[in-house]
């Protein structure tokens, strides 16, 4: 293929995101003769360290420094990377906060097509690329044709490719830093003020053995009481999924997910959560999770280590019976 | 302020259990229960706290077939100014990149200040705010969870960032944001609301109104085109408890005193 693959890295003060490696397990899938060029943008030493990381896993590094990307903002970061990118390229962007900040518009300005949040790549017929989503909260996947031939820009999702650490390279680091920024600093029309850190909680769910976690099956406020007493006699903390904190039921720092804590429990209880990959993302460790859902189809069953289709209105005060019953 | 919300009719994902159709061309639509798209109405919502701070009016726009009307109605009686459905039989098909032009085809026949969409749909992936963005070459962002209007050349916008964190950042109008839920708390819609805008006029833009050459959108202008629709690859799943519910609960009981699951 004569189209260049690109890998955009995310990096947090010098450490290159899990996404890295999952990304060229994804490249290799579109081209696996191809070598892949990692962008990584920053500033200073932290962006030294994240280039010499991601060098081991990728052939070539380009390296965009700018001291606009001490924090990086997306739309300063579209411009720079439309600069340097070649026409036709294909570029890979991990599906998360940054990443659905920055490529919708990215494929727009390269003039590419655009597929979201891809899950899984299959084979590559004239230049299209079929590839894999989830749709409705998980419930049915569908299969999507990219055309590459203009170029294209790829979100992937989390954790949906397997990392590939089975490279040690010693990849070369280009300095695309005065190239991009050549032009001046585009972007200017958005401003990154500061990053205001999540509230703490009175509980601190990442360090708890067991947590009974809640969803959207709840259905009402007051039934949260139930919930509390099913966590105060099994001596678990409380948990939630997003919902519950939109609707401002408990507070944000029970949230589990990616946009909230990331746990590691022993025992993971998700009563009423339908398994959402945002919420499961923020689940690690491997624990032992029990799902109690009305909904046979709800994705969770399929992560779960345990099942059981019932309402949780009633099973809830049922379990607690029970449990207090055993425990005597 | 002028205020454009775009808003999408989708199935109700709460409501409903989604079904592949049998020859895998569709989703079995039969008895599906439709809703506006989650995300939508905190946008809404945040447009319509807007408009009552600073004053303006904010129209709600669809791409869809008739049906999306009742979601625009919806959200009328909610509170939105205005609505415009855009529809037209060659706007099937499209990618978000065909959405992204025929709003951006509809914005630039009006004057907006801002322009707001969910962060995601249940059944797409937060695409169409940032294409149209970009297309338009106003300033975006994504995920936002708190907004304050500093004057009116500025907004200050709270976006999500992973672990709970927020990022400020500052930015100049016109602009569009992808509204994340948990912003505001949607106002409660109710039957009289809805019967208040039964008989408004919605006026209806096809393609030719739009002045969109029909090959740059739906199938013929689409970069990405969907094959089919399959359920999801298993993996072992979880062992389902099964009998009674009493059964349920001793069995459950005793895989989480085994596992450590009480204390």
């Amino acid at each position: 293929m004569a189209q260049q693959i690109f890998a955009y890295i995310i990096q947090k003060g010098g450490k290159i995101d899990d996404t890295a490696l999952e990304l060229v397990t994804a490249a290799k899938k579109i081209d696996s003769e191809s070598s892949v060029t990692a962008l990584v943008a920053g500033a200073g030493e932290t962006l030294a360290t994240a280039c010499s990381q991601a060098a081991a896993s990728y052939e070539t590094v380009w390296k965009i420094e700018n001291e606009a990307l001490v924090h990086v903002n997306a739309e300063v970061l579209r411009g720079l990377l439309v600069r340097i990118l070649p026409k036709g390229s294909i570029v890979l962007i991990p599906h998360e906060h940054f990443g659905m900040d920055l490529a919708p518009g990215l494929a727009v300005k390269l003039d590419a097509a655009y597929l979201p949040d891809a899950v899984g790549f299959e084979e590559i017929t004239e230049g299209k690329l079929k590839g894999v989503r989830e749709e409705y909260s998980g419930q049915v996947s569908t299969h999507l044709s990219c055309d590459l031939s203009g170029g294209a820009v790829i979100t992937i999702r989390p954790g949906s490719f397997a990392a590939d650490e089975s490279r040690a390279l010693s990849g070369q680091t280009v300095d695309k830093s005065a190239e991009a920024a050549a032009d001046g600093i585009p972007g200017k029309s958005r401003r990154f003020i500061e990053v205001v850190a999540a509230e703490v909680g009175d509980v601190d769910i990442t360090k708890s053995d067991v947590l009974v976690s809640v969803g959207r099956g709840i259905e009402d406020q007051e039934n949260l009481e139930m919930v509390n007493e099913l966590a105060a006699v099994m001596g678990a903390d409380v948990a939630c999924s997003r919902p519950i904190v939109d609707a401002k039921w408990l507070e944000k720092s029970r949230q589990v997910g990616t946009s909230g804590k990331t746990v590691k429990p022993k025992v993971y209880l998700a009563l009423g959560i339908s398994g959402s990959f945002q919420h499961m993302g923020g689940i690690k460790g491997g624990p032992y999770i029990v799902a109690v859902n009305k909904n046979p189809k709800a994705p969770i069953f399929q992560v779960a280590d345990v099942g059981v289709v019932e309402n949780i209105l009633e099973f809830i005060p049922a379990l607690t019976e029970k449990i207090k019953e055993v425990k005597g | 302020m002028e205020i454009l919300v775009c808003v999408k009719r989708v199935p109700d994902t709460a409501e409903n259990e989604i079904e592949v159709s049998r020859d895998g061309s569709d989703i079995e639509r039969g008895d599906l229960v439709y809703s506006v798209n989650e995300w939508d109405n905190y946008a809404v919502e945040e447009a319509i706290q807007i408009r009552d701070k600073v004053g303006g009016s904010i129209t709600v726009v669809s791409v869809g077939d008739g049906d999306a009307e009742e979601v625009l109605r919806r959200e009328m009686a909610m509170g939105a100014d205005k609505g415009i459905l855009l529809s037209d039989e060659s706007f099937a098909g499209s990618d978000g990149k065909g959405i992204a032009r025929i709003i951006k085809a509809e914005v630039e026949k009006g004057r907006y200040d801002l322009i707001l969409t969910g962060a995601q749909a249940d059944d797409g992936a937060g695409q169409v705010g940032g294409m149209l963005a970009a297309m338009l070459d106003w300033p975006y962002a994504s995920l936002v969870n708190h907004l304050e209007m500093l004057d009116d050349k500025r907004i200050k916008v709270g976006r999500e960032i992973a672990g709970g964190n927020q990022e400020m950042n500052e930015m100049d109008l016109p602009c569009v944001l992808s509204i994340q839920t948990g912003i505001n708390e949607p106002r409660y819609v109710g039957i009289r609301g809805i019967r208040k805008v039964a008989s408004v006029e919605i006026p209806v833009h096809k393609a030719s109104d739009l002045g969109l050459a029909t090959e740059s959108v739906g199938t013929a202008g689409a970069k990405v085109k969907r094959l089919d629709y399959f359920r999801p690859e298993l993996g072992e799943g979880a062992e389902m408890l099964e009998g009674s519910p009493e059964e349920k609960l001793e069995k459950l009981v005793e895989l989480l005193k085994t596992k450590g699951g009480l204390k």
